[in-house]
């Protein structure tokens, strides 16, 4: 077999390994809660029949191994259980099926995090490759100073900052990202403005500074002094020699920043009452709506996987030396 | 006496005394040379550390004394205005140094007993133990550690305790993958065979042979983790699942005045209050990192 086929292969067997075990973790996390949550989710009337009920429906009359099975089964069918909330003492049940919660907001979440994507991502690279062209000039600088500063900012602040300058002082944008399902298009982007420019902001920084390290430490390869010195232009040897070579890194980082973004949503929508995964999950959490929390976790998780399984599988595929083997 | 050769004499030599610097002369010569970068992050750590000390007796009025008015301006006594319930925002400042410190270094210790001592074991012992540890590692960090940590707070509840063991865990996979890595350039020189040879227990190995050869990386290591865990703990009380109120505490600081930032347009000040407890956690993550890359370049000898 092609070793490049091999490889991808293995890889995509790991990344398997590792959801499997991942969905091991955050399925056991409902083992580890205390023995009276039944109580605390029904309230302290709950009757001896309405707990049993309770107790039955979530399967913990059974081992966890069915269980487990039972609940991947059920997962892979797209039914995600159903919410704690919504479940009284007396036995009335209004609780929601998790996929209804999670739906329409995992559809938010992913419009905030493409509409990030497409802005930031190109963004990064023109930068990045700009200031590892005119590296040492003032621009190059410039650049610098201004992504090290948002990189040591959390993003809270970062987005107050926003919110007083754009959206309080000189009132262009909406300080709230609040939507709803029937939203046109445009009004979405308008209203989604500021938390997009959150996350851009924060992530082409990071994005910007490893495309440049990446580039630069191209340069110093001997491929590239003999570029030079037959006399090609500084940002021919850029485009044509040294970029092909950084698509592995740079895919790497973008792949990187996008899982980051998976993470930074969560306080971002937050801080925009956004209606997105990251609240929905903040929310559950302060509840302990633990079917909810486990749902939101294995989204987030599971994307993080994926978008880092890719970028490693890219990084192979571009990987010259397993081009051509000898 | 000279050391010109015709009245050179190394008799003359060895007996000359000669005054060793002191530890602290040497330290301050060290520092003369520091880039200013450093100088500035070592005086903000050092307030805030201060701060943080003398908490109790510089804040002005109590943690959760809410007896002022609610949404106070600026001045007039309270330095930062009050809250949304009446709470002095420039002592709950003060109190939040403390309190956001202190956990985020007692979490940052706990990560490196748990993350260095487990990556020592592995180091030494080699095989399969280094193997079992290594892939938990691995499944343990393929979950993004702010969704991991919500799971794990809705599940054990937010409080400190329960909080600094479940941040001191995620973060000890981070101080495990680096420990490991450097120990492992350490474990196969000849010295720690020796030690081996000649019948020492593995705690010695760890403490006496490994552990003093690896420290420059793990002490800046503990500088950045500390920030990483610091912005991590703001950004949990923040959500509103990290530190519960009425513990003082930046991140839930931000939430509490965020709505302030309406006001803006009549008030500058007004709208700048919610960023203050956030600046203050910027200005300490920059400090960090300033002194973090000196300490980095002295000990590694890179000059970028």
């Amino acid at each position: 077999m092609h070793p490049i086929l091999t490889t991808v292969l293995q890889r995509l067997a790991l990344g398997l390994l590792t959801l499997f075990f991942v969905s091991v973790i955050i399925f056991s996390s409902i083992e580890f809660l205390p023995g009276d949550f039944t109580q605390a989710v029904l309230g302290q009337t709950a009757t001896e029949e309405t707990v049993a009920a309770f107790r039955r429906e979530l399967g913990l009359d059974q081992p966890a191994i069915v269980r487990y099975f039972d609940w991947i089964g059920a997962l892979a069918q797209g039914d995600l259980g159903t919410s704690f909330s919504g479940r009284a003492s007396s036995g009335v049940d209004r609780s929601r099926p998790v996929v209804d919660l999670v739906g329409p907001r995992l559809e938010n979440t992913l419009f905030l995090a493409s509409m990030t994507a497409i802005v930031a991502v190109p963004l990064a690279l023109t930068l990045g490759i700009l200031a590892a062209l005119y590296r040492g000039s003032i621009f190059d600088r410039m650049v610098n100073a201004v992504t090290l500063t948002t990189i040591a900012m959390p993003e809270f602040l970062v987005a107050y900052i926003l919110i007083l300058l754009l959206a309080s002082l000189n009132p262009i944008f909406p300080s709230l990202a609040n939507i709803t399902e029937d939203t046109p298009f445009w009004e979405r982007v308008y209203r989604c403005a500021l938390p997009s420019m959150t996350l851009t902001l924060v992530i082409v920084a990071h994005m910007m500074r490893m495309t440049r390290a990446a580039i630069i430490n191209l340069l110093a390869s001997p491929y590239i002094e003999m570029a030079r010195l037959k006399g090609l232009s500084p940002r021919k040897v850029i485009l044509t020699h040294a970029l092909p070579n950084a698509w592995a890194p740079i895919a790497n980082v973008v792949a990187f920043n996008l899982a980051y973004l998976v993470v930074g949503v969560v306080v971002v929508e937050v801080v925009f009452v956004y209606p997105g995964v990251g609240q929905l999950m903040v929310d559950a959490v302060t509840t302990r709506d633990i079917p909810v929390v486990q749902a939101c976790a294995l989204i987030f998780a599971g994307t993080y996987i994926v978008l880092n399984l890719i970028a490693d599988i890219i990084s192979i595929v571009t990987n010259p030396r397993l081009l051509h083997p000898r | 006496m000279t050391n010109a050769p015709e009245t050179y004499s190394a008799k003359d030599e060895v007996g000359q005394v000669r005054a060793r610097r002191t530890r602290w002369e040497r330290t301050w010569i060290e520092l003369k040379k520091a880039p200013p970068t450093a100088w500035f992050g070592m005086v903000v750590i050092s307030c805030y550390v201060f701060v943080a000390v003398f908490a109790s007796a510089l804040a002005p009025y109590g943690e959760a004394d809410s007896s002022f008015g609610a949404y106070l301006p600026w001045g007039d006594g309270h330095v930062f205005g009050t809250d949304q319930i009446g709470r002095d925002i420039f002592s709950r400042m003060i109190y939040g140094a403390r309190n956001t410190m202190g956990i985020a270094f007692a979490t940052t210790c706990l990560a490196f007993l748990v993350g260095g001592g487990f990556a020592l074991a592995a180091a030494i012992s080699r095989g399969w133990v280094d193997q079992v540890i290594s892939r938990f590692v691995d499944v343990l960090m393929a979950i993004p550690s702010l969704i991991f940590a919500l799971m794990l707070l809705s599940i054990f509840g937010s409080s400190i305790p329960a909080l600094i063991m479940i941040i001191a865990l995620l973060d000890s996979t981070r101080v495990f993958r680096l420990t490991r890595a450097v120990a492992m350039n350490v474990v196969v020189m000849e010295y720690v065979e020796a030690a081996r040879l000649r019948g020492e227990g593995l705690g010695w190995v760890m403490r006496r042979e490994i552990l003093p050869n690896i420290m420059p990386p793990l002490v800046a290591e503990f500088g950045l983790r500390f920030s990483f865990v610091f912005l991590t703990i703001a950004a949990l009380s923040f959500l509103g699942v990290g530190i519960q109120p009425p513990t003082a505490d930046w991140g839930s600081m931000v939430r509490d005045n965020a709505s302030l930032i309406q006001f803006a347009q009549y008030d500058w000040k007004a709208g700048v209050t919610p960023l203050i407890p956030a600046g203050a956690i910027a200005l300490l993550t920059v400090a960090v990192n300033f002194v973090v890359d000196w300490f980095l370049m002295k000990t590694s000898g890179l000059k970028e």
